[in-house]
């Protein structure tokens, strides 16, 4: 640092960047290798396919915060680039979340088959129990549903 | 006329005091340093969408198939796995010292330090190189190339789609990484970087920190299921 001010003409005189202890990135480091251990060893036990990805995605995120503040200097420098790091993260769990409330519910739609009038007549046509009963929904349900669908 | 001469005095004056690394359009090194890290940090959110985009694809595989993602997951070699989690983590360890001895101008420890991260890198490729022949030679392979009859559960190519899709373009951007290391290993071999100027050793360092926090999500994700 005293051969940097001694050198350093006007005006970049001002730019002293954090220097992060040695210390520190050690300690880093070997919590990364710990917490890898811990993972590959809670795997072994069957905690339910839920528990298991909870477990595996809560280590995951310490150690990726751990990198992410303390490799990627998030943690001392100017706090504009953790807003910009985390809006990307935002807008991934936005993509996710919306493409699994689609994927995993899909299938829910058709137990409204009870309810005609409440949904249009292409469902009840995707999958009819029995060619009558399909037949019957389509005929009381397509007249009320089609009306507020197509106003 | 008279504007021009003005403006070549000022660029004349200037050139007496500054930093030689430092472009005209900045006023100070912190500047040019900042505006630079936000630029980087902006090509490492589309990083982060690009990822995010398969991590998606293997949401609703794994949530459509969760026993046949349970039964496929064990072709997966676990230590291999875990050793190149390691050997990632050693390599971004390395990657912050690198910098950091810059910082403490000290460019000949960065160079040894830039030598062991490329060396990790490229352990990482010759176990994936393992890893990718040994499931070759079994038949999981992604979409039609799919030819193993021993996976249990639905749609199994599924799985290795996912798997080939995702390891394949980390390794694609740990290969990429590599040559950015290398060439900041070269700068740094012929003194181009003190604790004066170093902005482009600290923007390959944040590359190659989200490269590994990729793979941090990676091995769970793909190889500790159930």
């Amino acid at each position: 640092m005293t051969e940097h001010e001694a050198t350093t003409p006007a005006h970049s005189a001002s730019f002293h960047p954090h220097i992060t202890p040695l210390k520190v990135y050690i300690l880093v480091g070997a919590t990364l290798f710990l917490l890898t251990g811990v993972t590959v060893w809670v795997a072994q036990f069957h905690l339910g396919t839920v528990g298991n990805l909870i477990v595996a995605m809560t280590v995951a995120t310490i150690k990726a915060t751990l990198v992410a503040l303390f490799f990627m200097h998030l943690l001392y420098d100017n706090k504009l680039y953790l807003v910009v790091f985390l809006s990307a993260l935002l807008f991934l769990s936005i993509f996710i979340s919306m493409t699994m409330m689609d994927t995993m519910r899909r299938d829910d739609l058709f137990r409204y088959e009870e309810m005609p009038a409440a949904i249009g007549t292409s469902l009840t046509l995707e999958e009819p129990t029995s060619p009558e009963e399909a037949a019957a929904t389509d005929k009381t349900g397509s007249e009320p549903a089609e009306t507020p669908a197509n106003p | 006329m008279s504007s021009k001469t003005d403006s070549t005095v000022v660029h004349a004056d200037r050139h007496e005091e500054h930093n030689p690394n430092l472009a005209h359009h900045f006023f100070t090194m912190e500047q040019q340093h900042e505006s630079l890290k936000l630029g980087v940090w902006l090509f490492l959110v589309t990083e982060i969408l690009l990822f995010g985009g398969l991590f998606c694809v293997y949401a609703v595989y794994r949530n459509w198939h969760p026993d046949m993602f349970i039964a496929a997951h064990k072709f997966l070699d676990v230590k291999m796995g875990a050793i190149n989690t390691l050997v990632l983590i050693g390599s971004s360890v390395t990657m912050a010292l690198a910098i950091r001895s810059l910082q403490k101008n000290r460019p000949d420890q960065t160079v040894l330090l830039l030598i062991v991260t490329i060396l990790c890198a490229f352990v990482f490729l010759v176990i994936k190189y393992f890893e990718y022949s040994h499931k070759i030679h079994l038949g999981l392979l992604p979409g039609k190339f799919f030819s193993n009859t021993e996976v249990m559960g639905s749609n199994p190519q599924l799985f290795f789609s996912a798997y080939f899709a995702m390891t394949g373009l980390h390794g694609l951007h740990i290969i990429i990484g590599m040559g950015f290391l290398s060439f900041l290993l070269y700068q740094t071999m012929n003194g181009k970087y003190s604790s004066e100027y170093y902005s482009p050793v600290e923007m390959g360092g944040l590359y190659w920190h989200l490269v590994d926090l990729i793979w941090i999500y990676l091995f769970p994700l793909l190889y500790l299921i159930g």
